[in-house]
């Protein structure tokens, strides 16, 4: 039996101070300086923590960052002088889609690898767009289930990238025909070749040094993985585009090359697959309303893995009502099952995974695995302040990380996902992320469970879901 | 000196060597917040310019300004029970009579940090409110809705222009028949109001805060429930009252804490953390929650998921057949979550023997979770309720099954709006916790516990609450609850929660055009 995937996470404190979102203020005129400030009664010890740091100049601590919010220091202050207060800083992180909750939780699981817990329910918004109009299932007492994260059970996290034979045949005992390249990752997630802004060298040796410990595959483009030097692994997958076909030994360590869609695809994959043998060859193609069909035409053409790419908030990129990831990866899957050729394929998904039940979620509509790109960078601390893209200097020095300390947040993040991933397998009583693809059984659509719920009582939806 | 002015023993030995102390009355008595700034939506400062004339005490209605006996000084406001400027219209508001302009009003800044989409400040404000007097929240509060965008907080009460002649407020009822199968031995149970309180386990939560529940359920005769940590002697004097949990983990549960309850409920999955079991961390793990739950001090305990002998509703009947046996008179619960096939589990608990299916949706739960599971795992409430009251009836069994459902209901208007939807009553858990002053900062497993001494072991934080003010909060707030109910029937013109169940025809949805023939 083989070893059971585990990450082994250490704690990795962030290096500079990381932006809180609640804060205490307190307005000094109006202390009367009594002898039972409520300061000291901290149950989390924060404020006793921020004097021995101010007095012993030890390391960071920021308690915007920690303060828990519990209100007990502003309700038991004997003059009222202590108000809570949002931290506007806090509030600036991310973007619409990243959002500050989003950015504060990734640098958690950087951190500490473990999994976001918290009492007293869920307080977000009822339902959303895309993986936020989904819900996962659980089995509870008609179907078998399974132990999760801490139970007996192992539940296997691992995907296989390449094509599947239809069938098999022998020829006097022997197989006919030679079994196409298969790789395993032991995680249903490839790290995506991040944008050029964010690529400085720590951070690229950073995420291939974090997928080479964590036997993940990482896209990264031929001039960085020349940067690398002696560091490049097989993990690596050559990212090539504009006509390249992996010449020159520039792919000679890779298990896998990527290339770029286009008009003589399938003649640039031959040359390619002949310049770098035994070696699988995915295409990387944009996400729009014509991507079912060039997906399957691939497949059909013998192409072993089709990346396609969304925008990065999840959306196909159509000028005109582009629709998210959920539903153009069910359609892409569902043309596959449709054409039979569905395992003769492995669909990578990218764009918009943003957390660990999009990972899951996405492969419930069809994918095989996904790429995970602005979550990497965020474990490195990074606020998305987007100061970088105005060529402006970066607020947390991305190109001065430590390559170690980045690999180690990134090791955690994905030790945190992983983590997670198996809650909800679990949970869905389901035993292989393989197992998972395609499963919409396992899940229940926002409008479906309207118009079940709702719709016979209160007719149509306004907006037409 | 009777036991209701006496101040109730936080000791158990106390407790048990007094019978008397276990009395506890449905009377409403003022219960003040206990921390000293309460949080309100307004503030007001008090310049140094007040001479303390006294004029905004005589005018204030609220009792935002007091002036005590004895005092000099006017005291410094208790400016959450303000309703801010809308007190102008009435002529008495304080920052335009005050001869000195000493006053001056303002939005709370820490208020608008309170809560989130589904508690929001106004829900939470409200909430507290009614555990402080006992009575329906102020208008200036929204109490009825919170800001998810779906389910309850998009659903609303069509109200007829006329009330039915003859129909009185003291003639409107709220009872609940928890045994509604025909040709049952078992006793037909019934309790005052439509809900009862959900089971927080010992270990999780503050053994003060367990005892209030039950003391309070006792008061409005209902149930509150021990959760899956065991049944600490202390509650056997309110055994009538309290429904012994029968989890996965099956901690300290033993044949006389199934013998001594009146419902035995089976927990198979919780809301909070659906398909994923119950975790303990070490540190709530004390000596007294190690001997109760038959386990080492210090060490995380887990409750697995799911009940490892029942992989079907065959199993499921077994399970239910083993504690019908050892408990001759006890009704039968099961609490299931919200999957997919909710209608199946339903239907099938029902066939299996259980007097009550307890559904708990995926948004509810008091205690920590992962935030994953309680975001994504599992339908909101509000759809498996219109799912499974209609297969139930289909299926010709819905009045001989009592649905309760749990997972998000945060206030009266929740529990009507679920009624109508199809469920026969509720269970409460967030609702009691908040009425004790969680303000839902999630906090539960960090450090010590909760800093508010509401779900923790921790013995300094334990001392945090004590029994009588949570057992008042919380009498008070389920006066209040009825209250609300009782005027959102009488509005309707319907004489009973039983009638309620099931009129969708009374709800409108603002998301739907709302034009089916909705007559049921």
């Amino acid at each position: 039996m083989p070893a059971k995937f585990h990450i082994h996470t250490r704690l990795t404190p962030p290096r500079i101070r990381p932006e809180g979102k609640l804060g205490i203020v307190d307005w000094r005129e109006d202390c009367s300086s009594c002898k039972n400030c409520v300061k000291k009664g901290c149950v989390y010890g924060l404020y006793r923590d921020e004097a021995d740091a101010l007095r012993d100049e030890i390391g960071y601590l920021d308690y915007i960052y920690q303060c828990k919010g519990c209100l007990t220091c502003v309700q038991n202050c004997t003059k009222n002088i202590l108000t809570r207060v949002v931290n506007p800083e806090y509030e600036r992180l991310g973007d619409a889609y990243y959002t500050p909750d989003i950015v504060l939780t990734t640098w958690f699981q950087a951190e500490t690898g473990g999994v976001p817990v918290s009492g007293c329910g869920y307080g977000g918004p009822f339902s959303g767009e895309g993986f936020d109009s989904m819900w996962t299932d659980m089995s509870e007492i008609v179907r078998p289930t399974r132990d999760g994260i801490h139970g007996r059970e192992y539940i296997n996290t691992g995907v296989d990238i390449g094509r599947k034979l239809g069938r098999i045949s022998f020829d006097n005992g022997k197989l006919r025909e030679t079994p196409p390249p298969r790789l395993t990752s032991p995680l249903p997630l490839m790290f995506d070749n991040i944008e050029e802004r964010w690529a400085h060298p720590p951070v690229v040796s950073a995420l291939v040094n974090a997928a080479t410990e964590l036997g993940v595959f990482a896209l990264v483009s031929p001039d960085r993985i020349a940067k690398l030097g002696t560091g490049a692994t097989g993990q690596l997958v050559p990212l090539i585009t504009g006509g390249g076909t992996g010449s020159g030994g520039q792919c000679e360590q890779a298990a896998m090359i990527m290339i770029g869609d286009s008009d003589g695809v399938v003649e640039a994959v031959a040359a390619c697959k002949k310049e770098n043998a035994g070696r699988i060859v995915a295409v990387r193609l944009s996400a729009n309303k014509a991507a079912a069909q060039r997906v399957v035409w691939l497949a059909e053409q013998g192409i072993e893995v089709a990346n396609v790419v969304f925008d990065k908030h999840g959306r196909e990129h159509e000028p005109h009502q582009p629709r998210h990831m959920r539903d153009g990866l069910r359609e892409i899957h569902g043309a596959l099952v449709k054409a039979a050729i569905r395992d003769e394929i492995t669909l990578v998904a990218s764009g918009g995974i943003a957390l660990p039940e999009h990972m899951a979620k996405a492969i419930i509509c069809g994918a095989d695995l996904v790429t995970v790109d602005i979550p990497l960078v965020l474990a490195m601390d990074c606020r998305l302040c987007g100061e970088c893209e105005r060529d402006e200097q970066c607020a947390v020095d991305l190109a001065g990380i430590d390559a170690a300390y980045a690999k180690s947040r990134v090791v955690n993040l994905m030790g945190s996902w992983h983590s997670q991933l198996l809650e909800m397998l679990g949970a869905m009583g389901i035993r292989e992320a393989r197992r998972l693809r395609g499963e919409v059984g396992r899940c229940m659509f926002f409008e479906d469970l309207e118009r079940a719920a709702f719709g016979r009582i209160f007719g149509k939806r306004k907006d037409g879901k | 000196m009777t036991a209701a002015t006496k101040t109730i023993p936080q000791q158990a030995e106390e407790f048990l060597s007094h019978p008397d102390f276990a009395e506890v009355q449905r009377v409403v008595r003022n219960a003040p917040p206990r921390y000293r700034n309460e949080m309100g939506k307004y503030s007001i400062h008090r310049a140094s310019t007040c001479v303390s004339c006294g004029k905004c005490v005589e005018i204030c209605q609220y009792g935002v300004h007091t002036k005590p006996e004895g005092y000099r000084q006017v005291i410094r406001p208790f400016d959450y029970k303000c309703i801010g400027p809308e007190c102008e219209k009435s002529g008495r508001f304080c920052i335009a009579n005050c001869p000195q302009h000493a006053l001056s009003l303002d939005e709370n800044p820490v208020f608008k940090t309170l809560g989130d989409c589904r508690w929001t400040p106004d829900l939470l404000a409200s909430n507290w409110i009614m555990a402080e007097t006992g009575r329906q929240p102020p208008k200036h509060l929204e109490s009825q809705t919170g800001n998810s965008g779906g389910g309850f907080d998009r659903l609303r009460f069509v109200f007829p222009d006329k009330i039915p002649s003859g129909l009185r407020r003291e003639d409107i009822s709220t009872e609940l028949l928890l045994n509604k199968r025909k040709n049952d031995s078992r006793p037909k149970i019934k309790i005052d109001v439509p809900w009862y309180g959900g089971g927080m386990s010992f270990g999780s939560t503050n053994i003060r805060a367990q005892l209030a529940k039950v003391r309070a359920a006792k008061a409005w005769n209902t149930f509150s429930c021990t959760g899956e940590g065991g049944y600490p002697e202390r509650f056997i004097p309110y055994k009538d009252y309290m429904i012994t949990q029968v989890a996965t983990g099956l901690f300290g549960v033993r044949e006389e804490t199934i013998q001594r309850a009146r419902i035995v409920e089976f927990k198979y999955a919780q809301g909070a953390k659906p398909g994923l079991g119950g975790h303990l961390l070490g540190d709530k793990n004390t000596p007294a929650v190690a001997a109760m739950r038959e386990a080492v001090v210090g060490t995380s305990l887990f409750s697995p998921f799911p009940f490892h002998s029942v992989y079907s509703i065959e199993d499921h009947k077994k399970h239910l057949d083993w504690i019908a046996h050892v408990n001759r008179t006890a009704l039968l619960s099961a609490k299931v979550s919200t999957p997919n096939d909710v209608e199946m589990v339903a239907v099938g608990s029902y066939c299996a023997g259980a007097h009550i299916v307890h559904m708990d949706g995926s948004y509810g739960g008091t205690g920590a979770a992962p935030n994953i599971a309680k975001k994504n795992i599992a339908m909101p409430i509000e759809y498996a309720i219109s799912n499974v009251h209609q297969f139930l009836v289909a299926e010709g069994v819905r009045d001989e099954v009592t649905l309760i459902v749990s997972g998000g209901i945060r206030n009266p208007w929740d529990i009507a709006k679920a009624i109508a939807m199809g469920a026969d009553g509720v269970v409460m858990g967030t609702a009691e916790l908040v009425a004790l002053g969680c303000i839902r900062c999630g906090c539960c497993e960090s450090g010590r516990g909760c800093a508010r001494g509401i779900c923790t072991t921790d013995d300094e934080l334990l001392q945090l609450l004590t029994v009588d003010w949570c057992t008042q909060r919380l009498i008070n707030l389920h006066t209040a609850f009825r209250e609300c109910l009782v005027d959102i029937l009488y509005r309707l013109g319907i004489e009973s929660v039983a009638a309620l169940r099931g009129r969708t025809d009374v709800l409108m949805h603002l998301d739907y055009q709302n034009d089916k023939d909705r007559k049921q």
